[in-house]
């Protein structure tokens, strides 16, 4: 066991992937010599190479079609889109492309293109820097998403992301960067529940409270702080975005017969409507009262000093389980 | 430049014949409501793929567009299962779920022909990257229309293609036309492709996209440059679409003077000429003809003699796992 931050989680998993497979290769803006703005790269383009950890131009659409062409010839390449707002650019080759492929081909190819975005705010930066872009690929077949919440997490799940031959766009919450989590070199992702499994971070058994990526630790400490008020809540984190993992999820929201959803992108449209819907289809006998929702609001991300006001913070999500026990 | 040899230059002919009966076809099927969709046809271009392809090796890669049925059946692929794709059938080169505009056949190094503008010049970067990496002298060539010039992709992959030395040749078919509107009123320079190579250190080259020996010998300079770890080429081939950019667009918004010299130097009359003044016996031109036409009609049966698609189709091949229904 080592004491690690959760980007250099990311450091040793993208480590033991270029160690593990040949094919696997870095691409992006500042990856090699400087090891990426937020450094989750750093010392890899020194230990494996400049040819495999590779410096690009600042053009994501260039970034993201090298690497479609080279998932084509059999490479496994990951790459890094510097900070969420940067992914635009890229959409083309994303949507129109990266997620289509397979289809159109009827499985001629296969492209197992993994793209890391830092995402989410509480950096203090402001709009292109600290958004929630997850939807808009959510929204696409053939893409996997998914958002890792600590160091141990996202040592094996951006190992999973890369073994996986569906291309994964990976979400990776910029202000838990820094945060520091036990984790276990030494295990394999195998042993590792899948990638499209969600995480009973803390079991309850009055309200579920549903989140992922930066919210997992804001409302772990929701939970923690409502326990001390006799109130029980399950949090669990989804880390899977597409697919969902309805079946943990309607397991505890059949036993609780309440649920909130937190997320920091905005709600309105947001995977917290898809997910109190299929609740709603799912267990609708079960439920207490609705599905509520936790989330930024229908606004551009804001500058750095009002961004307090539009992430949902402890208050908010405790607000929403206490609505919840309102009908 | 060197004439070729005569069983090059058959081959030529013989491919730019099969590429402009097919497409002929293809309109013809179209019209009978049996293409659905739409179709972009590239007749009076012939010269560029044929060129282009018998200057390439086996194990190259190519990158075309939607405009792209030309390049994949000069690269060898059968007419049979490209006619059948335009039709949507199950016996198509995907199973009819490409369609006419996202032909793919790996089995020849045809790794896609792409509808968003631009698209596949930045991934042809990629399988160039891949060669490398492997290190073997594998080429990749990758065809793009005047109108692509235009767009950021193109920009991104001449300066990733330069950047890194990748063995890449860009070929912009200029036919003098964006979908519909001139490429001169809508472009900062004359030569929508060479005026902008200098940007990225590379050498402007123009040639005669109608004759198809130039186009071969420009091609192949190109490909040896680049084999021998030279570097990209973008190569501008002048060219001319007979019809319109899709469907049954009559393209009336062409002068009559434009449209009558370019038909004038339609490639493939030409350069029956050209093989007739060499003293090829005209038999031989006539029997390729046939055979042509043949092919064509044998295609176009066993096409249509294939299966509708069955409704699974549409909702397999999503993910990895085979499967679809995730979100259902």
């Amino acid at each position: 066991m080592s004491t690690l931050t959760l980007s250099r989680g990311l450091n040793e998993g993208l480590r033991k992937a270029l160690e593990d497979d040949p094919k696997v290769l870095i691409m992006g803006e500042d990856v090699g010599k400087l090891g990426g703005v937020f450094r989750v790269t750093d010392g890899l383009q020194k230990d494996f190479g400049e040819h495999r950890v590779v410096d690009t131009p600042l053009a994501e659409s260039g970034i993201v079609g090298t690497a479609i062409g080279l998932a084509l010839r059999g490479y496994r390449p990951v790459c890094e889109i510097q900070f969420d707002g940067f992914v635009f650019p890229a959409t083309d080759q994303i949507v129109s492309q990266l997620a289509k492929m397979r289809y159109r081909s009827r499985g001629q190819v296969s492209l197992p293109v993994v793209i890391r975005i830092p995402f989410g705010g509480g950096i203090g930066a402001v709009e292109h820097h600290s958004e929630s872009p997850e939807v808009f690929f959510a929204h696409t077949a053939g893409l996997r998403v998914v958002a890792c919440a600590d160091a141990a997490e996202a040592f094996t799940m951006i190992q999973q992301a890369i073994a996986s031959d569906d291309p994964v766009i990976f979400f990776e919450p910029k202000r838990r960067y820094w945060d520091k989590a036990e984790v276990d070199t030494a295990a394999g992702p195998d042993s590792a529940p899948p990638l499209e499994a969600a995480r009973v971070v803390l079991p309850g058994d009055d309200v579920t409270l549903l989140t992922y990526g930066p919210l997992v630790r804001t409302c772990s400490e929701a939970a923690l702080a409502a326990r001390t008020e006799g109130r029980s809540i399950e949090v669990i984190d989804l880390r899977s975005l597409s697919p969902l993992d309805m079946d943990t999820i309607t397991g505890s929201v059949s036993r609780t017969g309440r649920c909130v959803v937190a997320h920091e992108a905005p709600v309105y449209a947001g995977l917290g409507a898809e997910i109190a819907a299929r609740i709603t289809e799912q267990c609708f006998y079960h439920l207490e009262a609705p599905v509520l929702r936790v989330g930024g609001f229908a606004t551009p991300y804001p500058p750095s000093r009002l961004e307090e006001h539009f992430l949902p913070d402890l208050d908010r999500v405790l607000d929403a389980v206490d609505r919840t026990f309102a009908y | 430049m060197p004439e070729v040899p005569q069983s090059v230059a058959l081959e030529l002919y013989r491919k730019m014949t099969e590429i402009r009966l097919f497409e002929k076809r293809a309109y013809d099927l179209f019209m009978q409501n049996l293409v659905k969709g739409t179709t972009h046809l590239g007749t009076g271009q012939e010269a560029i793929a044929a060129g282009v392809s018998q200057a390439m090796n086996d194990d190259d890669y190519t990158f075309t567009t939607y405009r792209g049925h030309n390049h994949v059946l000069a690269r060898g692929t059968p007419m049979t299962p490209v006619m059948a794709e335009l039709l949507g059938r199950e016996n198509g080169l995907m199973h009819g779920k490409g369609g006419s505009m996202h032909l793919l056949d790996t089995s020849r190094g045809i790794l896609g022909a792409y509808a968003i503008i631009g698209a596949q010049l930045v991934i042809a970067n990629g399988s160039a990257f891949s060669a490398r990496y492997r290190g073997t002298r594998q080429v990749t060539v990758t065809f793009l229309g005047d109108g692509a010039t235009n767009i950021g992709a193109f920009h991104e992959a001449l300066n990733f293609a330069a950047v890194y030395k990748l063995p890449v040749i860009f070929i912009c078919e200029n036919n003098k036309y964006m979908e519909y509107t001139p490429i001169g009123a809508v472009t900062a320079v004359p030569r929508p492709a060479a005026d902008r190579a200098a940007s990225y250190g590379l050498e402007p080259v123009v040639v005669d996209g109608n004759d198809v020996e130039a186009v071969y010998h420009t091609a192949a300079a190109a490909i040896g440059k680049a084999r021998d770890g030279g570097g990209p080429s973008l190569i501008e081939a002048l060219t001319y679409r007979h019809g319109g950019h899709s469907r049954a667009d009559p393209g009336k918004y062409r002068p009559a003077e434009e449209v009558k010299e370019w038909l004038a130097k339609d490639p493939i009359p030409a350069y029956r000429a050209v093989l007739l003044s060499r003293g090829v016996d005209e038999a031989v031109l006539d029997g390729i003809d046939k055979s042509a036409r043949e092919a064509v009609d044998k295609a176009t049966e066993e096409a249509k003699a294939g299966p509708e698609p069955r409704i699974e189709l549409a909702e397999t091949n999503v993910w990895a796992d085979g499967g679809h229904a995730w979100r259902n």
